[in-house]
């Protein structure tokens, strides 16, 4: 129990995938101009990280370890999450058309999206990894980037009003402001 | 007369991606790599090449084969595409630089999503003939290899005192360590944006 708790704290606060491991840093510059859309991107790589994480643990210690193919890792997972991506995309539809509804416009946006191919490589090195940790450390890292996004957008439409020299506008005050949420994050260094 | 004005035509493609169209300080693309890798500036001349041969190799195959590849399934050939160079590089650096292999880590397998890369097979290579796909493979990758290394360059002198291994501060002189910490990249990133803006608003 001890190690999941601790996975949990790492991957949220002190390897925050965003701020300090920088993984998913489109999006997360991308769409964080609204809160509501940074709620809804969140949620939609919660779904995605999670299911990709555990299907693509499945097929790399079953499938390719086996028949010695490890060096197909890239190419399989990259295809598995894109396939995957389409397929959540239609049965959401047909299922839940409230979620689609919610989570839909992000979902394509996710194939291209790092975290969630970087997550499922970095699962398969965890200390002793098995199917529940990955799975757990998925999840935390969904929370991670939820938590960083959704900080950063607060942020963000606060800033809207702000009167700011011509050349600061947009990419700059953005990274800045980045910049200064990873330091607060740098707090949580000593944590674990 | 017309193989002069198509010279012209080539050099504006190349430099559109130095300056104009330049991948990071303009169109945004390939952030993660940008600031993850870029705490020194061999890292970032490294993982400037890699993606500068992945881009170019792709540019080169898409470009080829465009009219054999359905539209509806063109992203995921595209994909395909890329991530087999991507595990080409992968392999390469394995065997021949361990030591920039272990650096970059994560973020080599991470090329194949470098929105980058598919950027310019979806909206240029797609669309234009080998020769231009290859100039603006070249002009875009040498674009980004720049800025990873400004990135790098400057995260690496003011962290560390030092460039390209070189140092010219003693060992215990005190730095800005904060720049090579992953908060450095987004400051350093947020500077030379700026710097950046200033300068092409003045050129232009």
């Amino acid at each position: 129990m001890e190690e999941y708790i601790l996975i949990i704290i790492a991957a949220v606060f002190v390897n925050n995938i965003v701020l300090s491991q920088f993984l998913g840093i489109c999006p997360f510059l991308g769409v964080s101009n609204k809160l509501s859309t940074s709620v809804g991107m969140s949620g939609a790589v919660l779904f995605v990280m999670t299911i990709a994480t555990l299907v693509t643990y499945l097929l790399y210690q079953f499938v390719l370890v086996p028949i010695g193919l490890e060096y197909l890792r890239t190419i399989t997972f990259i295809l598995v999450i894109a396939s995957l991506v389409q397929m959540v995309e239609i049965i959401l539809r047909k299922v839940s058309p409230a979620l689609y509804q919610a989570l839909g416009v992000f979902l394509p946006l996710i194939t291209t999206n790092c975290a969630v191919l970087g997550v499922a490589i970095l699962a398969l090195g965890l200390e002793d990894t098995s199917l529940l940790k990955a799975v757990v450390f998925a999840i935390a890292n969904a929370g991670g980037f939820a938590l960083a996004i959704i900080v950063f957008s607060s942020i963000r439409e606060q800033l809207e009003l702000a009167d700011l020299p011509e050349a600061m506008k947009g990419v700059p005050i953005n990274l800045l402001i980045a910049g200064l949420l990873s330091l607060a994050f740098l707090g949580f260094a000593a944590l674990v | 007369m017309n193989s002069m004005s198509e010279k012209i035509n080539q050099k504006q493609n190349f430099l559109k991606g130095i300056i104009k169209d330049n991948p990071v300080f303009v169109m945004l693309l390939g952030m993660c790599p940008v600031l993850g890798v870029t705490s020194t500036a061999f890292n970032g001349l490294g993982m400037g090449i890699a993606t500068l041969f992945v881009l170019f190799m792709s540019n080169i195959v898409v470009s080829l084969i465009k009219s054999q590849i359905p539209a509806k399934v063109r992203i995921p050939a595209f994909i395909i595409i890329i991530a087999s160079f991507v595990t080409i590089v992968e392999m390469v650096l394995e065997a021949f630089l361990p030591v920039l292999y272990e650096q970059l880590g994560i973020f080599i397998p991470l090329i194949v999503v470098n929105c980058l890369i598919l950027g310019r097979a979806e909206a240029f290579a797609s669309k234009n003939n080998l020769v231009s796909s290859l100039v603006d493979a070249l002009g875009m990758g040498i674009g980004f290899t720049i800025a990873l290394v400004a990135l790098g360059a400057t995260r690496e002198i003011l962290g560390n005192g030092s460039l390209f291994d070189f140092r010219f501060l003693s060992e215990d002189a005190s730095t800005l360590i904060l720049f090579v910490l992953p908060p450095g990249a987004f400051i350093a990133l947020a500077y030379l944006s700026i710097v950046f803006n200033k300068v092409t608003a003045k050129t232009s």
